[in-house]
């Protein structure tokens, strides 16, 4: 039986992390809620949007310089973005506003589930990958489309677990598993879908590295308690994966042997 | 006692207003003059504001403190200054998101639900596209640039108040007792941690549709309020954006605007489109609003989105500052984590 290892890091394009929660900036009642609840997230990596918020230049910059004063590492993403040249320029702007090669890459492809443009994804990430950005690419949970990615020069992968926004779940297990399965070595985000702790935590029981979410923090009625409780949840599920759960049975086995019981 | 009010917004003519009366009822003498560097009253971001004062729908995503101080507005706004209607306010959900409703209802309270028979009799022209409604029947709303304009007016009339339009405070000379700074996001340079956050909003006009009274439509990306207006028009709300871009109304804004408009009632589709704005919403880092004192200058500021729902107990508060020497640790306190901490209990 091997050890739950405690001392657990986890890989980002060779960047050590201990917090497998990321957590998105975005719809909070205010920046001083988003700042405590970050806290009690133990995250250390955030996620921020840049096209709506750049406006026309900088006039993001009052937030986005809170952001920065969280002293989290900044991972900023494209979301909003629906071709492959808006999601790459905005992609460049976010390397020089915040200092950093890390990009989450969305590309939306269809509006009412903000589903990710595989097609588009796949191009704008070996574009980024090329011009030596480190690629987090939001992506489904299709096999073809994450060698793809794999391929262009991705070396993390965030399928969906649902959704953005939708607080469902994880919606497809088979197709969460078999990912799992497929890219035994890379780290792999449930980004996007969850929207309670205990989805966190099954997402962790499946094997994943790491969860992102934004919503479910951000919109619960007591933002920062709420981010107490995935942070418990997260760490309740990695721990639980290390421990090697138990494989389910189709038939009862008592805890406490009944062999040789009198009138049984 | 010389006073020197900067700013003619909902702030800085509240505050007047509460200086006037108080001052009068205590047998003070005050000269107070308002100095503005927009050619008229009410031109800053009170121009572009919604008017709603709605307390207790703001209660589902701000914090309580929020909501008690808005309460006051009801009485000034209704029987003070009373240029308000009471009629309530309604929050609908198209089909698809009444989630949205349900949550919304766990959150907030002085409300009592609607079927589609009662939302008929109280707004005909909603009950088509919604089957049930939140009622907050104790709110009210106004026209933010007629009521300005009508308290600008009142004040005016008062012997000891001078108004100063299209004039920049900071070339007066530095001769009053006092100073009462209500630029709003003007005073960005001097108040740390201030920051603008961006609204757009616009204001149609369509004979087809009738409304008495505010309507919020709930919706997971793009909610938005439908104001109605005494003129026939109506004021449709708001976006929020974390940037200071003060005037440009980007067209996926106006989309995103008219697509939920449409939603509450599609003749908004065919609705004339009379004006488009955008200014940015003076906040501090927790949205809450704050009195700062800085000698005899007293900054009120931070109003973010709800400048005629908390200028008045903003106002009552600056005025007993001023005249009474007195403290508000729920508005003025530095470090306010206490009273968030109070109000985030409910977990």
């Amino acid at each position: 039986m091997s050890q739950a290892n405690m001392n657990d890091p986890l890989r980002f394009y060779g960047v050590e992390m201990k917090s497998r929660l990321l957590v998105g900036t975005a719809q909070y009642p205010s920046p001083a809620i988003l700042g405590e609840a970050l806290a009690a997230s133990r995250a250390e990596i955030v996620t921020v949007s840049l096209r709506r918020e750049a406006g026309g230049g900088r006039a993001g910059e009052s937030f986005w310089g809170l952001v920065r004063s969280l002293g989290l590492r900044v991972l900023p993403n494209t979301a909003g973005c629906r071709t492959v040249k808006e999601a790459v320029a905005t992609a460049q702007m976010a390397r020089e506003l915040f200092g950093t090669n890390w990009i989450k890459l969305e590309v939306v492809g269809e509006e009412d589930l903000l589903a990710p443009d595989v097609f588009g994804l796949v191009e704008a990430a070996r574009i980024l990958c090329d011009e030596g950005f480190d690629v987090f690419p939001y992506t489904t949970d299709d096999l073809v489309v994450a060698d793809k990615l794999l391929d262009a020069g991705c070396k993390v992968l965030m399928p969906w677990g649902a959704p953005i926004g939708s607080g469902r779940g994880l919606n497809n297990l088979f197709a969460l598993r078999a990912m799992r399965a497929h890219f035994p070595d890379i780290p792999l985000v449930i980004d996007a879908g969850l929207g309670a702790p205990s989805q966190a935590a099954h997402a962790f029981e499946l094997g994943y590295d790491a969860v992102l979410l934004n919503t479910a923090i951000a919109r619960a009625g007591d933002p920062v308690a709420m981010a107490r409780a995935f942070a418990a949840a997260c760490e309740a599920g990695r721990t639980a994966f290390l421990a090697q759960p138990m494989e389910p049975r189709d038939m009862a086995a008592p805890s406490t042997p009944v062999l040789g019981r009198a009138f049984s | 006692m010389r006073i020197r009010i900067i700013g003619a917004g909902a702030a800085g003519l509240t505050v007047a207003f509460e200086l006037v009366t108080r001052a009068r009822a205590a047998g003070r003498d005050l000269a107070l003059e308002v100095v503005e560097k927009n050619p008229g009253p009410g031109q800053g971001c009170s121009f572009y504001a919604g008017g709603m004062i709605a307390p207790w729908c703001e209660a589902e995503s701000t914090e309580p403190i929020v909501a008690s101080l808005g309460a006051e507005a009801l009485d000034f706004w209704t029987n003070v200054v009373p240029v308000a209607e009471r009629r309530g306010s309604l929050v609908v959900a198209p089909p698809r998101d009444r989630a949205e409703l349900a949550q919304f209802s766990r959150r907030t309270s002085h409300f009592i639900t609607l079927d589609r028979e009662s939302l008929a009799a109280l707004e005909p022209d909603l009950a088509d596209n919604f089957a049930s409604a939140l009622y907050f029947e104790e709110e009210a709303h106004l026209a933010p640039r007629a009521a300005l304009a009508h308290l600008a007016g009142l004040l005016a009339a008062e012997p000891n108040v001078a108004f100063q339009y299209g004039v920049d405070a900071a070339t007066l000379p530095d001769n009053c007792d006092w100073t009462l700074d209500c630029r709003g996001y003007a005073a960005k340079p001097e108040l740390s941690g201030l920051r603008g956050v961006k609204g757009e909003m616009m204001i149609v006009r369509s004979a087809d549709i009738k409304l008495s009274r505010p309507v919020r439509m709930l919706h997971p990306r793009h909610p938005v309020y439908v104001v109605p207006r005494p003129d026939g028009t109506f004021m449709i709300g708001a976006t929020m954006i974390e940037n200071e871009e003060r005037a440009r109304v980007t067209a996926q804004s106006l989309v995103e605007l008219v697509n939920s408009a449409f939603a509450v009632h599609p003749a908004f589709a065919q609705a004339e489109v009379v004006e488009t704005g955008s200014d940015v919403r003076p906040s501090f880092i927790d949205n809450l609003p704050r009195l700062v004192r800085d000698g005899r200058r007293l900054y009120l500021n931070g109003l973010y989105r709800h400048g005629f729902l908390l200028s008045p107990a903003l106002a009552s508060r600056a005025a007993r500052v001023v005249l009474e020497d007195a403290f508000f640790p729920e508005v003025m306190d530095e470090d306010r984590g206490q009273w968030r901490d109070a109000g985030r209990a409910r977990a």
